[in-house]
């Protein structure tokens, strides 16, 4: 395979808080490749490393097999479009874009030639002597692409380009960016937050959350088989569930039992379960009825309806389809086994190691919470806490520790959150109550459920 | 009533603000030695001052010559040493930033005499013999700051962006400060030039205690002297109608090219 860039254990830190860890990734010459992730999930820092704005803690980047690490950045043979243009306000367009030509001292009829045929490629003909200020946000995202792809780079780095532009503007832009990285050939590393733009531009995507990459793959295997809850809920919209793998095509979710096509994920394992709106049918017929459910809420949305519906085992799905369904009324539904997307559960409870006080408390994670051990005080625990078993206060001060709330996943039935500490340790959390991203909570432990167990057992 | 109250304040105010400067200019135009005396109309002292016919004059016009020499080179060097230490501090992050925000500021509101006298017992200790050198040297010291300060914001505003874009067009971090940041910055190095300038220009107590015993005379220290010596040359009085006006263009042309700038502003 060709790969233009080989990006090897790469791990960047800014203070103590870890940007990206250990992050492996090639790139094939010629594609389009799109990081795609939440703000602060560290593809900025990916992209800027690759450009040499910033040098990584640990790792490797080769391109066409050659360190980059160590080069600066105007020798590396690739350029960049910057979030915010950054074009040259004291040159005009010409200038602008004969900025990186004339550094290397190109002959002048040469880069005469070479600024004509970019501003072309742009749709920006008529516009060389024109002031960089008097333009539109999308002309000056175009000089800065002709800007960047004047000096014929082996690799395009774009970091979210579209982001300033207006909806309409961005739709224009993205058929054009497509366009453009068909006639040039060139690698195109593309950032974004948008996940429709990635599905959209991509070959390949790169799903990074919290510094690691989650998933790489195609847009569609991205959509169709996220591997963990964190893509699906990041990519397009879907039901992601609690379920039990009954044994190899058989999972149990919603209190019913249905086939499926995934493996090997043993028998009365917890799974994730995802289902993607668009994937539950409403059906007449009584034989293919998997389970029934009440139409909560219907509304619509330019090309389908969007419902609420609660099954009869009181979980809440949201369905996507064509038909509209009276709200109130009662609904035959089925899912499809190639529909039913299955994920290994990242985690199944919280473990935590502890220290025990005395008889009635053990310290954990830096807050003195009162649990029944039976071990001598001073003994290392470990401790599971059930993601149900932990509770959070509206008043800081009730609770042992306090936090915020990270990130929200709705369950079907319930919420599961994460909840990151004032210390920066994240805890997970089942709950029916309703919070939003950002809430600062109480942290306590309830007792039932809990196991505690000597750390080295 | 209350608009007429209004307009009376702002005019009480510019009279009490302008009379001492309409005064001096007005009595430039008479022969009179004592100051207050008016002895009819005459250019008899723009003459003389300006063909160097006087008692003194060589001194005089000494004087102004180092004053405008002294401003120069210390508003040149202040400009490139406070453009660099803006960009410097710019980049830095957090507490350090302020800490060294706060130490750029410390030297502005610190009165004069103290720099003066500290600069003075800094000289000596080091031997350094004084003259030219060191006023010079110490209007840098108290100059730099409000260059620094007249940069900063343009840094501020800024694409953080533009510099990098720069470099990842092939320009070497010396290119990239040559080619876009100094353009960028421009106004405000302008500002700073011409800020540190004057600041240099009506500097006394500096001056005075750092010019050594080698006879050299700013205006300000010539002033000073030729006051306790019984009366001011009566040719001071031109001359400082003329730095009054030439200042006075001076502020002039650059709020007419700040319009111009914001103008363009308003337009993008």
């Amino acid at each position: 395979m060709d790969k233009i860039i080989d990006i090897r254990h790469l791990s960047k830190s800014f203070g103590d808080k870890k940007v990206l860890e250990d992050i492996n990734l090639y790139i094939r010459r010629g594609e389009f490749i799109t990081l795609l992730g939440p703000s602060g999930c560290g593809k900025t820092t990916l992209l800027r490393m690759i450009a040499g704005f910033l040098a990584p803690d640990e790792g490797a980047i080769l391109m066409d097999g050659k360190d980059l690490v160590g080069i600066p950045p105007h020798e590396r043979p690739l350029n960049t479009v910057f979030q915010r243009y950054a074009l040259f306000p004291h040159l005009d367009v010409y200038d602008n874009i004969a900025f990186g030509l004339k550094l290397k001292k190109v002959p002048q009829d040469e880069i005469d030639k070479r600024v004509r045929k970019v501003l072309k490629l742009v749709a920006m003909s008529d516009y060389e002597d024109r002031d960089v200020e008097t333009l539109s946000g999308g002309q000056q995202q175009r000089i800065a692409i002709a800007r960047a792809i004047v000096n014929q780079p082996k690799v395009l780095l774009l970091d979210e380009p579209l982001a300033a532009l207006d909806l309409k503007m961005r739709k224009d832009m993205q058929t054009e960016l497509k366009e453009m990285h068909r006639k040039l050939g060139i690698t195109f590393i593309y950032v974004t937050h948008d996940q429709e733009e990635a599905l959209t531009l991509s070959d390949t995507i790169v799903v990074l959350n919290e510094g690691r990459i989650q998933q790489i793959g195609t847009p569609t295997d991205i959509y169709n088989e996220p591997v963990n809850s964190f893509v699906a809920d990041f990519i397009g919209e879907s039901n992601i569930l609690n379920g039990t793998m009954v044994r190899d095509r058989r999972v149990a979710f919603i209190g019913h039992e249905f086939d499926c096509v995934d493996e090997g994920f043993g028998e009365d394992n917890p799974v994730d379960v995802v289902i993607r709106p668009e994937d539950i049918y409403f059906t007449t017929e009584a034989e293919k009825t998997q389970f029934t459910a009440t139409v909560k809420s219907c509304t619509f949305k330019g090309v389908h309806y969007e419902m609420f519906v609660d099954t009869d085992t009181g979980n809440e799905l949201m369905i996507q389809d064509y038909d509209a369904y009276p709200v109130g009324s009662t609904v035959r539904l089925y899912i499809e086994p190639d529909d039913i997307q299955v994920m290994r559960k990242e985690r199944t409870d919280n473990t935590l190691p502890g220290t025990v006080k005395d008889a009635e408390t053990i310290e954990i994670l830096g807050g003195a919470f009162a649990l029944k051990s039976g071990f001598e005080p001073g003994t290392e625990v470990t401790v599971q806490v059930p993601f149900d078993a932990v509770d959070l206060l509206d008043n800081l001060d009730d609770g042992v520790l306090s936090g915020e709330v990270h990130f929200i996943l709705y369950k079907g039935d319930h919420y599961h959150l994460t909840v990151r500490t004032d210390d920066g340790d994240d805890l997970w959390v089942d709950t029916d109550d309703i919070w939003d991203k950002g809430d600062l909570v109480g942290i306590n432990f309830k007792s039932k459920g809990i196991k505690i167990r000597r750390k080295d057992e | 009533m209350k608009k007429f109250f209004a307009k009376l304040y702002i005019w009480v105010l510019l009279v009490i603000l302008y009379a001492p400067l309409v005064f001096i200019a007005v009595f430039s135009f008479t022969e009179s030695k004592v100051l207050g005396s008016w002895e009819g109309f005459s250019t008899t002292l723009y003459h003389n001052l300006l063909t160097g016919q006087m008692q003194g004059n060589a001194s005089l016009l000494a004087a102004v010559k180092n004053t405008v020499l002294i401003a120069l080179a210390a508003a040149f060097i202040s400009t490139l040493l406070g453009t660099v230490a803006a960009i410097g501090i710019h980049n830095l992050k957090g507490r350090r930033k302020k800490a060294v925000t706060l130490l750029n500021n410390i030297p502005m509101i610190n009165p004069d005499i103290i720099t003066g006298v500290s600069l003075f017992l800094l000289f000596v200790f080091l031997h350094f013999s004084q003259g030219y050198l060191t006023v010079i040297l110490a209007h840098i010291t108290f100059c730099t700051p409000y260059v620094v300060l007249s940069v900063m914001p343009k840094l501020q505003q800024m694409n953080p962006n533009i510099y990098e874009a720069a470099l990842d067009l092939g320009a070497t971090p010396s290119q990239a400060l040559r080619k876009v940041l100094v353009p960028e910055l421009k106004p405000g190095m302008v500002s700073g030039f011409i800020l540190a300038f004057t600041m240099s220009l009506d500097d006394f107590a500096v001056t005075f205690f750092t010019r050594g015993t080698i006879g050299l005379d700013t205006l300000s220290t010539y002033i000073y002297t030729d006051a306790r010596k019984g009366g001011l040359t009566p040719e001071l009085r031109p001359l400082m109608t003329l730095i009054f006006l030439i200042i006075l263009i001076l502020l002039v042309i650059i709020n007419v090219r700040q319009d111009r700038i914001n103008k363009q502003t308003v337009q993008r």
